[in-house]
């Protein structure tokens, strides 16, 4: 990667929930200008705290960042308030969709559009463009959020960040509790907004099989650390992640009748 | 007949204090999901403030107008409000982000506590009277219908007015503007409010503000019917039931609730109070949610409350 | 560096299940009682007693009622004053009209009672939730204060519902000084928590908690609502009446319903919520700071004053004890959200980690 056009980059940064909770041990990584990024990595390996960490949502789970820096174009962004980020053309789709769930899809989607400043128009047009990439949102646009599916409210809180123009998409897990089809057509509008729109994506998965699909470059969280980093075809040819990630190992799909087999050592666990 | 339709109109009359006092309830809690055992003490302060304001600005001034004195006096106590809205977010609410119900609605008692505190320290703690010009002479209705026709007070009708507009006005800030939508989102869900830029703390300025400003129209309208004292602050207990019978999300349903609950503590005192001895107006007041509440457990008109697993 | 588990081994599925797993622990508990059943009453005037610690102890066993129903079970009450007045009313009903029933069975009798009343006022919980019930459980607190205020043969015909008791024995034990009252009072306090306690980490308990976490998800697995949910309210009422009947019987001894309004109500859950919820060690942690609190600020103040020459007059106390009294609650909910307990729990984790963090 150029260093010319870094929009994000996060350098050791450290953060500590409730004074005590150590999650995070000196994360580092960037997200190129217009570049798909994905942070992979188990459960509870620190993903969704290092997006609250840039989206500075830590604050409200009592979480902060004791060390390192965050910067936006060579902006420090630590203490500002999400309300600021925004602004400036970060959001945060936060992992388990949470629509509003007592306002209608439209209205959900308009809510987007508080930071805006550039007025009816330039709305409106916003709402279309979301409408042609997310057209399910178009149908359900008059129903209550509680009662669309899975599938529709994540589409609504992806569109809901785009209503405010962001730059910048913080996108915590979108592939949480959906039948694959919905993954992949979400994933698809993602890369598309990506290519048509310009907007850069820092993406946290499980799924690493699909976010290394959509994605350019991937890191691997473990345990608060970056264990692993590449482009994400390199990551997905790589043994270990195979291995540990996707399932897959180099004789092929392992038979459990093959009494003696090997596990692979995680090698970066000394 | 005459006397049942007096009795009739006086609960309804009573019932628009209450919803006066619901609604600060529903406004806070719609946008900050906080259940603001405050809002008795809020009335309480509203009015000294304005009581006493009122009072003291023809020596300070030199002023002779009494319309002039109350107008400077309602601002200044609205102001107050403001005031106070901008420290309760400062203080307390920005660190309690993410709180659960329960400890929001203890905070919210202490804040009370704060307030009943600071307010009889600084604006006293006898029996005020505010004198806002109302008119209060009776007057008589219908006597066409019947004989003697029905007595009724010239100033209820002008604070039922007051309580209508002002129903009105919040309806259509809340569903028509920006702002209106940003706070019933922040009722929804303030995370994901916080997520899409949504600055919670101005959000939570803004509605205690007018929370503050409903408590300070209500502070006005019991003032200057019956005097501004400590025991004001008990009106919050009057408007609880108010509250869940209409439904803690809906402003309509503040009103609604107030009335019932206004006509049904009016019609029992004087209909089932002889028989089962006095006083039994507050308690009837509960139950008659609670019996509302078997039927809709999230009130009248409260947003369905949406079970998924 | 006392405060190691190191070297406990735990063999036996009894040990890795006992109250407290770790040796420390115990022996501390141990000490605390030793210290509460045979020092302080050999050590301690009677003013802390009838101030501070009789009181303390009674509020404790209320607020473990409550915090059951609200901490365990998740179901918002801001209706235990009036469990308390139940308890107290029925207790003293049984007292006088039933000739010879020893006390100790009385009072009991009266946390029954409040046990039964408590399952009436529990039904509207299986159609409403969260506010709505706390709201709800307000019912029962202004039902009841007119009730012993209004209904005369609850109160055996006095006026404005004020009665006494005296002569108060068990087994031939006088219950007439301070001593022991105090003593009396701890016993059922001990009691009552180790059966909380108890109740908490059996079936029944873990039944309240799912109710608590997500009623819906726990009907779904197979827990009924009605019965966990009932239950709680039972078991609490049951603690908060037998603390409403000491209070009459063993603290006041002469009462009227006033003692039991809706402030103590609030009292109590501002008690299980600074303690914290769903903790038993915090329900005392919580009654010792409302306890305390007021008498401190009360002494303290006109010192304050009298220290910068101020006289502050008597009003002044009061709104001043009012303002901080309030400051302090919301400042503990701000510094700790979950309640002293949480602190206790943290400070041991940290003891524990000492020295040497993270
Ligand atoms: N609000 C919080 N308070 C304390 N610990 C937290 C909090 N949120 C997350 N954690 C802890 O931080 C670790 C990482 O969590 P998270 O970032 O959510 O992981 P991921 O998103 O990768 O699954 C977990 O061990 C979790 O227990
Ligand atoms: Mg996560």
């Amino acid at each position: 990667m150029s260093t010319a056009n870094i929009l994000l980059k996060v350098n050791s940064i450290e953060v500590i929930y409730n004074h005590v909770i150590l999650v995070l041990k000196g994360v580092s990584f960037s997200v190129p200008e217009g570049g798909i990024v994905a942070l992979l990595g188990g459960n509870g390996a620190g993903k969704t705290t290092t997006l609250r960490a840039v989206s500075n949502l830590l604050r409200g789970e009592r979480g902060e960042v004791t060390k390192g820096t965050i910067e936006l174009r060579d902006e420090r962004i630590e203490a500002l308030t999400p309300a600021q980020l925004v602004k400036r053309g970060v959001i945060q789709v936060m992992e388990g969709r949470h629509c509003f769930a007592h306002l209608s899809i439209e209205e959900n989607l308009l809510t987007g559009t508080y930071t805006r400043t550039d007025g009816k128009a330039a709305i409106a047009e916003t709402l279309d463009k979301v409408y042609t990439y997310f057209p399910r949102l178009k149908t359900r646009r008059t129903s209550q959020a509680a009662y669309t599916s899975g599938g529709e409210q994540q589409m609504c809180a992806i569109g809901r960040a785009l209503m405010a123009n962001p730059r910048m998409v913080l996108l915590d897990e979108p592939s949480m509790g959906l039948a694959p089809q919905i993954v992949d057509e979400v994933f698809t509008i993602v890369k598309d907004l990506n290519q048509n729109e310009g907007v850069t994506f820092l993406l946290a998965e499980q799924n690493t099989n699909m976010a290394l699909r959509y994605a350019d470059f991937g890191y691997i969280l473990e345990n608060g650390r970056v264990v692993m980093e590449g482009a994400a075809a390199e990551l997905a040819n790589n043994e270990d992640v195979k291995e540990f990630y996707l399932g897959l190992s180099s004789a092929g799909r392992k038979s459990f009748r093959d009494v003696k087999h090997y596990r692979r050592r995680k090698r970066w666990l000394s | 007949m005459g006397f049942f339709l007096e009795t009739l109109i006086g609960g309804l009359m009573a019932g628009m204090l209450y919803s006066l006092v619901a609604l600060g309830f529903v406004l806070i809690y719609k946008a900050s999901g906080v259940f603001n055992f405050a809002q008795g003490s809020m009335v309480l302060f509203a009015a000294l403030a304005m009581a006493r304001f009122a009072e003291w600005l023809p020596h300070w001034l030199g002023l002779d107008s009494l319309w002039l004195a109350n107008t400077i006096a309602f601002v200044i106590a609205g102001a107050l409000m403001f005031v106070v809205a901008w420290l309760i977010e400062r203080l307390v609410l920005r660190y309690l982000v993410n709180q659960e119900g329960a400890t929001l609605l203890m905070a919210t008692l202490g804040i009370a506590y704060v307030l009943e505190g600071i307010g009889t320290s600084l604006f006293g703690n006898n029996i005020y009277s505010i004198d806002v010009g109302m008119p209060k002479e009776p007057v008589f209705i219908l006597d066409g219908l019947f004989e003697g026709g029905l007595l009724i007070n010239k100033e209820d009708f002008i604070a039922a007015l007051i309580a209508a507009l002002l129903v009105g006005l919040l309806a259509l800030f809340f569903q028509k503007t920006t702002t209106g939508r940003a706070l019933r989102a922040v009722a929804d869900d303030h995370q994901a409010a916080q997520s899409i830029g949504i600055p919670l703390n101005r959000i939570w300025v803004i509605i205690w503000f007018v929370a503050g400003l409903v408590a300070l129209v209500a502070g006005v309208i019991w003032g200057s019917k019956l005097g501004v004292q400590f025991s004001l602050v008990t009106v919050a207990l009057r408007g609880l039931p108010v509250v869940i019978l209409g439904g803690l999300t809906s402003i309509p349903g503040a009103i609604i609730g107030g009335l019932i609950i206004g006509v049904g503590e009016k019609l029992s005192e004087v209909y089932l109070g002889p028989m089962i001895g006095g006083g039994i107006e507050i308690w009837f007041a509960y139950q008659l949610a609670l019996v509302f509440l078997l039927f809709r457990p999230q009130g009248l008109f409260g947003e369905k409350i949406i079970d998924r697993v | 560096m006392l405060y190691r588990e190191n070297g406990q081994f735990k063999t036996t599925y009894a040990a890795d299940q006992q109250i407290f797993p770790i040796a420390q622990d115990r022996w501390t508990i141990l000490g605390i009682l030793l210290i509460a059943f045979i020092a302080i009453p050999l050590l301690v005037d009677e003013y802390l007693f009838r101030a501070i610690l009789i009181p303390f102890l009674i509020l404790s066993l209320a607020a473990i009622g409550v915090n059951i129903l609200v901490g365990y079970c998740g179901q918002i009450t801001l209706g235990a004053g009036a469990f308390m007045a139940v308890g107290a009313y029925a207790a003293y009903n049984f007292h006088i009209r039933i000739e010879g029933l020893p006390l100790l069975v009385s009072i009991l009798l009266g946390g029954l009672t409040s046990a039964l009343v408590g399952i009436v006022f529990g039904i509207p919980s299986l159609r409403v939730r969260g506010l709505y019930l706390a709201v709800a459980t307000l019912a029962a607190q202004f039902f009841t204060d007119w009730v012993f205020l209004r209904i005369p043969w609850f109160t055996d015909n006095s006026s404005s519902g004020s009665v006494s008791v005296s002569n108060l024995q068990v087994m031939g034990w006088q219950i007439d000084n301070p001593v022991s009252k105090y003593l009396f009072c701890l016993i059922f306090l001990t009691i009552f928590a180790l059966l909380a306690k108890n109740m908490t980490r059996c079936a029944i308990g873990r039944q309240w908690m799912a109710i608590r976490d997500m009623d819906v998800a726990a009907e779904v697995i197979g827990i009924r609502p009605l019965f966990a949910k009932l239950s709680a309210f039972a078991v609490s009422s049951f603690f908060v009446g037998t603390a409403g009947a000491l209070w009459g019987f063993i603290h006041l001894a002469s009462w009227e319903p006033a003692a039991f309004s809706v402030d103590r109500s609030f009292q109590l859950l501002f008690m299980v919520i600074i303690g914290g919820l769903g903790t038993i060690m915090g329900s005392l942690f919580g009654a010792a700071f409302i306890v305390v609190l007021p008498i401190v600020l009360n002494q303290f103040l006109p010192a304050l004053g009298g220290v910068f020459g101020i006289k502050i007059s008597t009003a002044g106390v009061s709104h001043a004890e009012l303002i901080i009294f309030g400051g302090l609650i919301v400042f503990f909910l701000i510094k700790e959200p979950h309640g002293i307990a949480r602190l206790w729990s943290t400070g041991k984790e940290k003891l524990r980690l000492w020295p040497f963090p993270h």
